[in-house]
Formats: C-alpha cells, sequence, structure tokens
C-alpha cells in the first residue's frame, strides 16, 4: 500500500513508522513534508509523534494549520485512512477529527513508561489482526496525553463503539481503584487510550505502535496496528502472537 | 494607529486544573495559608493594524480558531490602549 509519513517540524517517530512500513511490513513509504498540500496518492497517512512547532500553546494546536492538514482531512473524508500516533492523536483532537481534546497528565510529569491496553474493536483497518479483548503491552511518552471531554460526549463515544483502545491492568482488568494511576498512565477519562472517527477510517492513539514492532525491539506488540492498516495482519499469522 | 489587546485564557471551571492546584500546593508549603485556589491560564498581548472590520469580532476569531481550545478552555479579550504610529 503507498503510505505517507507526515514531518513536521518538531515530529520524532518519523523515521520510526517507516522504517517499520517499509522494512518489517514492505510497504511504498514516502515522508510528506507539512508544508506539501497533498497526500499524493497516498492511502494511509500516519501523523507521527513528536513535538510538532515545540508544543506551542498546545500540543498539536499549530500543526493543524500547516498546508498538509487540509490534504490529510480530504484524504479522511474520502475514506482514505488515518493514523494518529501521540502527538499525531494531539493533532487529530485539535483538527476536530476525533473530538475530545486533552489536557495534561494527572500527575503532572512526562510520563515514559510501557502501558497495557485492550483491544475493545479488532473490526477495524488498524486493529483486524488483534482479538478483540486482547492485552497488549506497548510504551507511552508523552506529558499532554489526559483524554478529556463532556460526560454526554464520552457516553456517545462508548455508545458508538468509538473506544478503541484502552488503559487496563497488566492481566487485562480495569484501571480503576488505588492503583488506577499506575495503569491509567495519565488518568484519561475512562480510560480511554484510542479513538476511532464514526466510520473507523482515522484512528488517534497516545501508545506507540511503532515503539514495538519488532522481536528486535523487545517487545512486537504493536506491529499489527501498522500491518491491519496496511491490510498485511493476515500475512503475518503465526508472526504475530 | 494600532489596536492593542489582551487576550487571557483559562481551563474552564469545571476542567480540573492540575497545574493550578500543584502550584496552589507549593504557595501553601511556602507559609501562604491564605491561598486557597490557583487557576493557571495563558496571556497574550496582540498588536493589530487599524481596519474596517470591529477588532473585538476578530480578536474572538483568533481566540476560537487558535488561542484557546474551547472544549476545554474559556477566553476573554480586554482591549488595551491605542498607539499612533
Amino acid at each position: 500500500m503507498k503510505c505517507g509519513v507526515v514531518v513536521f517540524p518538531g515530529s520524532n517517530c518519523d523515521h520510526d513508522v517507516y522504517h517499520v512500513l517499509k522494512h518489517s511490513l514492505g510497504q511504498d513509504v514516502h515522508f510528506l513534508w507539512h508544508g506539501d498540500s497533498s497526500v499524493r496518492d497516498c492511502e494511509l497517512v500516519v501523523l507521527p509523534g513528536g513535538f510538532s512547532y515545540g508544543d506551542y500553546l498546545r500540543a498539536g494546536a499549530m500543526a493543524v494549520h500547516s498546508p498538509i492538514m487540509a490534504a490529510v482531512r480530504q484524504l479522511a473524508d474520502n475514506g482514505g485512512r488515518v493514523l494518529g500516533v501521540c502527538n499525531g492523536f494531539q493533532i487529530l483532537l485539535e483538527a476536530g477529527m476525533l473530538g475530545g481534546a486533552m489536557r495534561r497528565n494527572q500527575s503532572l510529569r512526562f510520563e515514559c513508561r510501557d502501558a497495557f491496553l485492550r483491544v475493545e474493536r479488532s473490526d477495524l483497518p488498524f486493529t483486524s489482526g488483534y482479538r478483540s479483548g486482547q492485552v497488549l503491552r506497548m510504551p507511552i511518552a508523552h506529558a499532554e496525553g489526559c483524554y478529556i471531554d463532556t460526560e454526554e460526549a464520552l457516553d456517545k463515544l462508548e455508545h458508538n463503539g468509538r473506544v478503541v483502545f484502552r488503559y487496563v491492568d497488566s492481566e487485562g482488568g480495569a484501571a480503576e481503584g488505588e492503583q488506577a494511576a499506575k495503569w491509567n498512565v495519565n488518568g484519561s477519562a475512562r480510560a480511554i487510550a484510542g479513538v476511532c472517527n464514526e466510520a473507523g477510517n482515522v484512528l488517534g492513539m497516545m501508545p506507540h505502535p511503532e515503539r514495538c514492532a519488532d522481536k528486535l525491539f523487545g517487545n512486537d506488540d504493536g506491529l499489527a496496528v501498522l500491518a491491519s492498516a496496511v491490510g498485511v495482519a493476515a500475512d503475518l499469522e503465526g508472526v504475530l502472537a | 494607529m494600532t489596536v492593542r489587546a489582551r487576550v487571557t485564557v483559562y481551563p474552564r471551571p469545571e476542567i480540573l486544573d492540575p497545574q493550578g492546584k500543584a502550584i496552589a500546593g507549593a504557595l501553601g508549603r511556602l507559609g501562604f495559608d491564605r491561598v486557597l485556589d490557583v487557576r493557571a491560564g495563558k496571556s497574550f498581548e496582540i498588536e493589530l493594524a487599524e481596519g474596517s472590520g470591529s477588532v473585538e469580532e476578530e480578536l474572538g476569531q483568533i481566540s476560537e480558531k487558535l488561542l484557546a481550545n474551547t472544549l476545554i478552555e474559556d477566553y476573554s479579550v480586554e482591549l488595551l490602549e491605542s498607539e499612533s504610529a
């Protein structure tokens, strides 16, 4: 599949995503500069992690007004696949493409550790390589990842099945009670780690699948996100846990 | 002539403001016992050229489009003194 990885000033996971798509999954990948006004013929565009525009004003707020974002929005409207990871998720929220917003982590710290996620939906282009309810270990690294919205909007989000990943404990149990802060790494409302749009072709997630996409990294729980997104998850049967 | 204005952005009251809470905690430890609450926001001083449209309206658009995320933040606009060029 023809894939594009957007490079904003301050992106720092762009090469990681490029590496996994190109070398692990054998896809046709190109970098897309934030100043470009076209995503060319890409069918999947990834907004990578990092600190676009130095996180000035609010994380993702400046990147939304980059020329490339109009083309990304158009791709999404036409049914193309858009994946935002970490800062990319923040950008999708600021762009109003997913609903909700990010606040600083409840801990006020930059959290950098492994989190456990439960796959809430495996019928999406991004999660078809997983089983529903599967528990994944994925690294997170961010200061503003506390997902919030109004209670009403959160109810609607849940009702429409748009919560794709949720922070859980290492056994897959709810991140609640005394240990809640240990598992729900940033204090997100309802422990939400990733959400998709109504049509399911746009996904935003705080954890980094590209950082756990190879056995060599010591963890390949994230590979199936990108493998699913480019439609080769089925070929990896047996490779994936 | 130019127009100067100040836009102030605060987290909405119903949104937990962990930054403000941390500052309030620090002030308490410094002995400022009367401090009950702190909310931390941002302030922008903006200089605009005199034009035909309403300055307030334009500053409202500026705030909504970029300076504030109105899902989680409130903003207020205040006109400062005008200066001759």
